[in-house]
């Protein structure tokens, strides 16, 4: 027997005697909450930003926030940026983009998560090498919950699915949670209700 | 080179030393993990693997390895001299080697939690990825991960969330993805009767942080990967008679049990662990002679008094081989304390009991 066979062996025999599995609750609040409102106080918590309507001027409201920025990557139809990830072959020449601009299909209130996948960033570095991430996420599209989150297709189809919930951040030094880490510097969601199909 | 996220399962298995010694360099991404690896140390928690370090430690160890300036202990001054010197070691490297917090069976993804990201950096930029797996951190289904990540940042941090919780199903497009699934005595651990539960456990920390004697000692002086209550119940499972001490390093108080956020039942697994050791004669027989002498002492509160009394005047007046020997284990590596002029029942009797506190009181 090889050693593969031996552990899995090692692992029939030694099983506790097996149980039902249990039933998952979704945990729901007893009563309705305003989920724009959690979601917002909840990304706060680790320094993520939310703006709650799109800005008339996208292009004038970047610059505004980002003044030093030189390269905007948009993967996003309501904005054309100069750079999309496609621009991006190698994806470690990601790290010259200064703004990502994304669209998350999915918002967690009890959080303040946003679901990001390959589907969205195309190409994933652009998600992390960045040095500031805008996505707009629609916010008829935030759920409640962990539980409700974990119900969306991307968990099943998707080789890469990311929840993020706010930009890197270090507490390894002191305690103190500090930005820069190795990610992006600031998370900014704008609530963008998404294009209706036609 | 090989970029690398943290993985106490990696410490475990002393991988980083056995690449080395294969001529593969090998650089910690996570901030606390390569504050480690400069200092050449091993984590001393394993959630901040440098949480023991002052900045101003820090900052010596960066001025060393970096150039950065030593008598700038902010941390957010650090952090950027971390992200400005370990940017282009994701960049150049050729494969990435991330742990795994949870495998889901259901969806065959691997699960990564971290607040800086570099799990997703060191997963997504090399082509080559490797993820260690411990056979314990597979859960059934994809639902089951929402209770797991709750329970984990939750118990870990105090927030409801970490920033980066990543999700790798396949490899990026053109890539590898390797998954190396651990047993190192696992699957033997599952068959201990008292002691499989352990392999519930999600590595919050929880318990370390709630330890009276992780948090006087730290982590560094139980000299095991794994530390704290969580550490003195595995470690035995690896290596019986290398760690036959650590059980003891316990008050027994259960509070480690109280706050596991699965339920391991910590402090009762201390305590048999005690009681394997004793079956298996690991206990020195001068450790063993005082137990009994104190178990003697303490069950007689006349006897206890006497020693007590007596214990000032024999330490100050005893020549020092007859109180460092062999029969004290306790002082082999260390001083004993110089005991007060009066037992705390003398200074008791004399400023709490009867006409003392009445005295105050007026």
């Amino acid at each position: 027997m090889n050693m593969r066979d031996v552990i899995l062996e090692n692992v029939r025999k030694n099983q506790p005697s097996p149980r039902e599995l249990p039933e998952v609750s979704l945990f729901h609040f007893e009563q309705a909450v305003d989920l724009k409102t959690l979601f917002t106080a909840s990304l706060k918590e680790l320094t993520g930003e939310v703006v709650t309507e799109p800005p008339p001027d996208f292009e004038q409201f970047l610059r505004a926030r980002f003044p030093d920025a030189k390269t905007f990557c948009s993967a996003v139809p309501e904005y054309a940026g100069n750079s999309k990830p496609e621009d991006f072959v190698s994806w470690a020449d990601a790290g010259n983009i200064d703004v990502t601009i994304v669209r998350s299909p999915l918002g967690v209130a009890e959080t303040g998560s946003v679901l990001l996948s390959e589907q969205e960033f195309r190409v994933n570095t652009i998600g992390f090498l960045a040095h500031d991430i805008v996505i707009l996420l629609d916010p008829s599209e935030i759920v409640e919950n962990l539980h409700d989150a974990y119900r969306h297709p991307h968990f099943l189809d998707n080789a890469y699915s990311l929840l993020m919930s706010g930009p890197s951040g270090s507490a390894d030094i002191g305690g103190v949670s500090v930005h820069p880490a190795q990610g992006v510097m600031t998370l900014t969601v704008i609530f963008w209700p998404r294009a209706k199909q036609h | 080179m090989l970029a690398k996220a943290k993985s106490m399962l990696t410490e475990e298995c002393e991988t980083t030393r056995f690449l080395e010694s294969r001529g593969i360099r090998v650089a910690e991404t996570d901030l606390g993990e390569r504050i480690q690896q400069l200092d050449d140390q091993p984590p001393s928690h394993i959630v901040g693997p440098s949480w023991h370090k002052t900045p101003q430690d820090v900052a010596a160890v960066f001025a060393k390895a970096y150039g950065s300036d030593k008598d700038n202990a902010d941390p957010a001054y650090l952090a950027g001299v971390m992200r400005e010197n370990t940017r282009p070691l994701f960049l150049q490297a050729k494969a990435g080697m991330t742990g795994t917090n949870f495998a889901v069976a259901e969806t065959g993804a691997i699960v990564t939690v971290t607040n800086e990201g570099n799990a997703d950096l060191v997963a997504n930029v090399p082509r080559l990825r490797i993820c260690s797996v411990g056979l314990e951190k597979i859960i059934p289904r994809n639902e089951h991960l929402a209770v797991f990540i709750r329970l984990l940042t939750r118990s870990a941090t105090g927030y409801s969330i970490t920033q980066y919780t990543s999700h790798f199903r396949a490899p990026r497009q053109d890539g590898e993805m390797h998954v190396v699934l651990v047993d190192n005595g696992r699957s033997s651990r599952l068959g201990m009767e008292k002691f499989w539960p352990s392999l519930k456990c999600i590595r919050c920390a929880a318990c370390m942080n709630t330890c009276p004697v992780y948090r006087r000692s730290g982590g560094l002086s139980y000299g095991s990967t794994y530390m704290g209550p969580i550490g003195i119940i595995m470690m035995p499972t690896f290596d019986a008679r290398r760690y036959s001490e650590l059980p003891f390093s316990s008050t027994l108080n259960g509070s480690c049990t109280h706050v596991c956020p699965v339920k391991i039942n910590i402090h009762e697994q201390i305590y048999a662990w005690r009681e394997v050791m004793e079956e298996k004669g690991q206990i020195q027989l001068a450790k063993k002679g005082a137990m009994i002498v104190a178990g003697k002492l303490l069950s007689h509160p006349q006897l206890y008094r006497i020693a007590a009394s007596s214990a000032e005047p024999s330490l100050s007046l005893l020549p020092r081989f007859a109180i460092y020997n062999r029969l004290n284990a306790w002082g082999k590596h260390r001083e004993i304390p110089q005991p007060g002029n009066e037992t705390f029942h003398d200074w008791y009797k004399k400023n709490r009991s009867g006409a003392a506190c009445e005295d105050k009181k007026q």
